[in-house]
């Protein structure tokens, strides 16, 4: 494996990267755009004022990359206002997560962040009202199997998934951050309680720092989905590095994290983020958070192993023999950890044998 | 040095190692492949195209494989993979060089957001250029095949590239894809051209890749400036028929041709609207090959 992956380079010491040769550039981009990164890294450049150092041909790609995300900015902010419209007669204040939250709140990391669906957070019992206004203004369930809307709506954390028939768009609607079948269960009252208002957006919310960075945390080393895993570190990393100035926001987390029960989440994004990315952390918290959060030592050097593969971009240059294998036992304990045993057996079993024969 | 310049034995060698480096238009694509069809493709369609040595940066790293499943033993297929990964669905490998094409067509056209990029044929004579927006059927590639057979100079048989920055359009002459009896009609009309093997029951027919002329490749970094925009129909038994197509209407109809009119937002519609300002714009229905080129050896350019 090749020992400092040249992706992760960039985003440990963006200044690095003027005395890249053009090979280096190709590799570079090459890891970028299977990490789903590269307008990511134009953004980064163009932050460090380093786009005109950029030799002409992989400037060309960098350029091709921000065409599509200011593209994408302007139609998260246009889809978000939709549903602001969709949801004014509902009357319950929506929380956005994650990439549209970053978007609308204008964080620095929303530059060339693409994603695909809008997450909103709701509190539950207004699930079905807020169902029912998405439906009458042109979303509609996108998974009709019965068995799939019983997974959805009586383990999980979201409805199913939601298409608009006309744009196409996806909204995913939480009531909370993750599956209620799940081990750790973040209260939603306490994420809604301290979530902040947007200026110049009524009835639009986004998570506090500290809540935000433990949601994606949680999402991350918990919920599990590897596929961007790498993005996900490096959000992880730009909200640390973004927030990390504000007065008592590390003691807070800390705190927040024992209170939301994810302090194993919290510790996994603090170590993997100081590991992979270099991200300044003080050395009380780290220690705090490895009081609260670490496992045993045996587990550790496990998760270690698993997770230093698969957050790398999934190309050849990145990978050893062990990236696939430690990516799929990654996607086994990210269901391991989604449901008890048994319910995650009687899972598997109806999507293995039931689900095919019904379509 | 040019591909030509390699034996068939030297180019397959080196698909099959290190990969080549090949300058179509302004892209570099390093491309590799066992596949003996597609080297076979290559050396005869590409033999004017320069390769570039020491290249050290591609914009596309491109390979056709075929997929190591049981099935390669009785119906083998190729994959289209953009630096490692499968972008399109398998095919009979039969179809691989065609493949190869369409995915370079795709590696382009999902990519190259500096330009508006129109489902179009693009053919210049005198430094004004002809750009042919149109769907499929409509006998676009057959009149471009034509055109560039009588000494106008390919840009595009699929993909017009209009630069953003300041509305010229980019070359990027390849191959040009003519399908079903397309085929026959320009080797009768043109017995010099050179075709690939014919490749039949693809998704789109059957299809063979005539080569572009070698003064085009020799020009591919020439811009030309827009001209005309010309929808072209062709109708059996139709009349020769250009008629003027009012600018609005031709606005909209290669908006519905361009890949990324949308994506560009407020610059794809400047661009456009520039594209369209620029150019004079018809309607061209047509039967008779050799009617259809005189028609458009007696276009006049707009007035500066």
């Amino acid at each position: 494996m090749n020992s400092q992956p040249l992706v992760l380079r960039a985003f440990r010491q963006p200044g690095s990267l003027r005395s890249l040769s053009l090979e280096d550039w190709d590799l570079l981009l090459r890891q970028a755009r299977h990490a789903n990164l590269l307008a990511r890294l134009h953004a980064l450049l163009d932050e460090h004022g380093l786009l005109e150092q950029v030799p002409q041909q992989p400037r060309e790609h960098l350029e091709w990359s921000h065409a599509i995300a200011e593209r994408h900015t302007q139609a998260i902010r246009w889809e978000v206002g939709r549903i602001q419209k969709a949801m004014a007669e509902v009357g319950v204040p929506i929380i956005l997560l994650k990439g549209a939250a970053y978007v609308m709140a204008n964080l620095p990391l929303a530059q060339g962040r693409l994603f695909s669906d809008i997450d909103i957070m709701v509190p539950k019992e207004s699930l079905n009202a807020v169902e029912a206004a998405l439906m009458l203004h042109g979303w509609a369930a996108t998974h009709h199997d019965a068995y799939d809307q019983r997974y959805y709506r009586a383990w999980m954390h979201e409805l199913p998934p939601m298409r608009h028939v006309k744009r196409s768009t996806v909204i995913d609607v939480h009531h909370a951050i993750l599956p209620e079948t799940a081990s750790l269960h973040p209260d939603p009252a306490k994420l809604r309680a301290a979530a902040c208002a947007l200026d110049g957006h009524d009835g639009l919310r986004v998570f506090a720092p500290s809540d935000m960075v433990l949601h994606s945390a949680a999402h991350l080393f918990h919920d599990g989905e590897m596929e961007n895993g790498l993005r996900d570190l490096i959000d992880i990393h730009s909200l640390l590095c973004h927030f990390g100035g504000l007065p008592m926001f590390w003691p807070d987390i800390v705190e927040r994290a024992r209170e939301l029960e994810l302090t194993r989440p919290l510790f996994y994004a603090l170590r993997y983020a100081a590991l992979i990315l270099h991200t300044p952390i003080p050395a009380d918290i780290e220690e705090a958070a490895s009081r609260t959060g670490r496992p045993n030592r045996l587990m550790l050097a496990f998760m270690d192993s698993l997770f230093t593969r698969a957050l790398l971009p999934v190309h050849p240059s990145c990978s050893d023999g062990l990236s696939s294998s430690a990516r799929w036992m990654l996607y086994v304990r990210a269901n391991w950890l989604r449901m008890p045993p048994l319910l995650l057996a009687r899972h598997l079993f109806h999507k293995a044998f039931i689900s095919p024969k019904a379509e | 040095m040019n591909i030509s310049a390699l034996t068939l034995p030297e180019l397959g060698f080196r698909l099959k190692t290190a990969g080549i480096f090949l300058q179509t238009g302004s892209f570099v694509t390093h491309l590799r492949t066992s596949i003996a069809s597609v080297a076979e493709g290559i050396g005869l369609l590409y033999a004017d195209y320069p390769l570039v040595e020491q290249a050290g940066f591609a914009d596309f790293h491109v390979s056709l494989a075929c997929p190591r499943t049981l099935r390669r033993w009785f119906k083998p297929q190729v994959l289209f993979l953009f630096d490692g990964r499968p972008t399109f669905k398998p095919l009979p490998l039969d179809q691989a060089f065609p493949m190869l094409e369409w995915g370079l067509n795709w590696c382009v056209s999902s990519h190259a957001n500096r330009y508006l990029i129109i489902h179009a044929a693009v053919v210049e004579k005198g430094g004004h250029a002809a750009i042919l927006p149109a769907p499929p059927g409509s006998g676009k590639s057959t009149l471009c095949a034509a055109l560039v057979c009588r000494g106008w100079r390919l840009l595009s048989d699929e993909l017009a590239l209009v630069r953003v920055s300041d509305g010229r359009i980019i070359p990027l002459p390849r191959p040009i894809s003519l399908k079903n009896e397309s085929i026959d009609i320009i080797r009768h009309y043109e017995p010099d051209a050179v075709f690939g093997r014919k490749v039949s029951d693809t998704m789109k027919g059957t299809v063979a890749h005539m080569r572009a002329p070698a003064e085009s490749i020799v020009q591919a970094m020439e811009t030309a400036r827009p001209a005309w925009v010309i929808f072209p129909r062709y109708q059996a038994g139709a009349a020769t028929r250009l008629e003027v197509l009012p600018r609005s209407r031709a606005f909209m109809r290669v908006a519905d041709n361009a890949f990324n009119y949308s994506l560009l937002g407020v610059r794809g519609f400047e661009t456009l609207a520039g594209l369209i300002d620029a150019s004079l714009c018809y309607d061209f229905s047509y039967s008779v090959l050799d009617e259809a080129i005189e028609k458009f050896a007696a276009l006049k350019p707009p007035a500066p």
